[in-house]
């Protein structure tokens, strides 16, 4: 097991070295000068010697590899850059929203797992019967219906319905005011939560089926164990595995991908935050933040590797056979 | 020549895919769904709309579905039918686009690194991880934002995207099918390595491809329709079901329409291919249909 966690920890490296290069690269692919596109119509009102400074001062008159190795040097320093538009550093922006991402996130997956492996473990148990249809249809509609798409719906019924406005704009955090927060954070995670919840239900549906014609569970039936043991115990048990996994990289996914449902519900998180510096070229911003989340990303793949190995020793056995 | 021969021995007693399809009920529904947003696309296409898609009709403003629009008119009075139709043809475009292209590199990355093996194979599937390191519309954004926005940067950025997944779907079988006999065999009768790869092994790993591409389909259709939501994908007054939907916003309590129509059609796009996909894996890969 150790012998493993160190190959999956080495193996880590150079996919966090090809992260950096990319996003580096990837920043300096921008057509022209990324100074000038970021002042945008005021850049024409620079003259050659204020347009040299600024470059001497973001260091771009200095050799790529150069400007690689002082970026990287600064980010292990702990400094991501500073956002012009906003007249802060990257990392302090970045560290504010988080704790509003981390909670739609943890939110929105309870909800999904609630909702998923409660109607994917009764469809399976129920094989072929209404809920089981009624199971596969949800599936089948939360797969199909794009999150903004739910988003825009919730907002509709609540402001036509409920005369509620989910979306007032003046984030309250939890510590503040813990009833006010729920209330905002709630739609938001309803809309994320019911989205993923339809890949939970199938994956727990399938690997229940799987899982319930195993010889194991013949044998627990057989010698007289309570139904309820059988299916909680023997079976749900070694059926969550392939969904510890699921949630893992879902919850990566909502660490910097929610950029859609934060935009629609105005929440102030990092997915609204990096979109708002796409939009205003604010690229020190989009530098840092996208590297954040992609080193965010990773680590969490990592984790959820490590826990399903944790979890079904067999995993690490097999791959270092 | 003797895996032709089992091949061909193969065809004569099982029915075709198709036919396999159509008996799987999810695969007919999923089918008949795509031609019929085949048929609307093409219809926009060949500019089949009730009225022009961008035609204002300044006093018709926000009007409610009737007979003279049938799904009724947005903020600047056009035809939501028209957008509707004009849309499809749009999304249709970057759909295809996109798969096509990261199909394209993703199965020549995935087949060659996998039929070369050792290092060549160890750095290129590194490189792709490079890219799983990102979430999908993240680094759908970053490329945006490097190229600009439009429709031929959307299909890009899709197919930027979606590549390295194709390629980790294209290496799988390639790995185990390039040890087999006839593989062997066509290599003592002195085929070369682009023969045999291209002739040999890439026809044996089409299933799980032909799945992924139905699949990518529809999650190309939903970042399409996500990245243009944002702004960043199909750029107004163009119609894009992501643009109409967003447009909707702040006006759906007084026009829900402006919301449920685009809504809808984004829904049966992706239903659509969601349903063909899970229909051909049933009929590819049999073992999964009892899961499912």
């Amino acid at each position: 097991m150790l012998r493993y966690i160190t190959r999956r920890l080495v193996a880590v490296i150079p996919t966090l070295f090809g992260v950096t290069v990319l996003v580096f690269m990837a920043i300096r692919r921008i057509p022209g000068n990324a100074v000038l596109t970021m002042l945008g119509t005021e850049a024409g009102m620079l003259t050659e010697t204020q347009r040299q400074a600024l470059e001497r001062y973001f260091g771009l008159d200095r050799p790529a590899l150069e400007q690689y190795f002082v970026w990287m040097g600064n980010v292990f320093r702990g400094d991501l850059g500073y956002s012009v538009r906003h007249g802060k550093p990257v990392l302090d922006l970045i560290l504010q929203r988080l704790p509003v991402t981390l909670e739609l996130a943890l939110v929105s997956l309870v909800i999904a797992l609630t909702i998923g492996v409660t109607l994917g473990a009764l469809s399976a148990m129920l094989h072929n019967s209404f809920i089981d249809l009624f199971g596969r249809l949800f599936a089948l509609i939360g797969l199909a219906a794009p999150n903004f798409l739910v988003g825009t719906l919730i907002v509709y019924v609540l402001s036509v319905y409920f005369g509620i406005l989910p979306n007032s704009g003046n984030y309250v955090e939890i510590t503040q005011d813990p009833a006010k927060n729920f209330q905002q954070i709630i739609f938001p995670a309803l809309t994320l939560g019911f989205s993923f919840s339809a890949s939970v239900m199938r994956t727990t549906r399938s690997a229940m089926l799987e899982v319930l014609g195993e010889d194991y569970i013949r044998t627990a039936r057989s010698k007289g164990l309570p139904p309820r043991t059988v299916i909680i115990h023997h079976a749900l048990r070694n059926a969550l595995i392939p969904i510890v996994t699921l949630a893992g990289v879902e919850l990566g996914y909502l660490l910097g991908g929610a950029v859609i449902i934060e935009e629609i519900f105005a929440l102030p998180g990092i997915g609204r935050l990096t979109l708002n510096a796409v939009s205003q070229r604010d690229y020190a911003l989009v530098q840092g933040a996208t590297l954040f989340i992609a080193v965010n990303f990773v680590a969490i793949n990592l984790i959820v590797d490590l826990i399903y190995a944790a979890v079904d020793p067999r995993i690490a056995y097999d791959r270092q056979n | 020549m003797i895996a032709k021969i089992e091949t061909d021995q193969a065809r004569t007693k099982e029915p075709s895919v198709l036919h396999r399809l159509l008996r799987s009920r999810s695969g007919t529904l999923g089918l008949i769904i795509i031609i019929f947003y085949v048929v609307v696309a093409l219809a926009g296409v060949l500019q089949w709309t009730p009225y022009p898609p961008n035609e204002q009709h300044a006093v018709d403003r926000l009007s409610p579905p009737s007979k003279t629009y049938w799904l009724g008119t947005d903020l600047f009075g056009r035809d939501m039918l028209s957008r509707i139709i004009k849309g499809a043809s749009n999304s249709l475009y970057v759909a295809l686009a996109s798969v096509a292209l990261s199909t394209l590199a993703g199965t020549l990355i995935g087949t060659v690194s996998a039929y070369v093996g050792g290092n060549f194979d160890n750095l290129l599937m590194r490189i792709m991880d490079i890219f799983f390191a990102f979430p999908a519309i993240l680094l759908a954004l970053l490329i945006v934002t490097i190229m600009g926005r439009g429709l031929d940067k959307t299909i890009i950025a899709i197919a930027v995207v979606y590549t390295p997944i194709f390629a980790r779907v294209a290496r799988a079988p390639v790995l185990s099918v390039k040890e087999m006999e006839f593989i062997t065999a066509a290599r003592c009768v002195g085929m070369s390595h682009r023969r045999i790869l291209f002739f040999h092994i890439l026809p044996n790993t089409l299933a799980p491809l032909i799945v992924q591409v139905s699949l990518a389909l529809s999650w190309s259709l939903l970042t399409e329709a996500g990245l243009s939501f944002l702004g960043l994908g199909i750029q107004p007054p163009e119609p894009s079901w992501g643009v109409m939907l967003s447009e909707s916003r702040g006006l759906s309590e007084i026009a829900p329409w402006l919301m449920i129509y685009p809504g809808l059609a984004i829904m049966l796009g992706v239903l659509g291919f969601n349903l063909l996909g899970d229909g051909l894996r049933d009929v590819l890969d049999p073992r999964l249909k009892r899961l499912r």
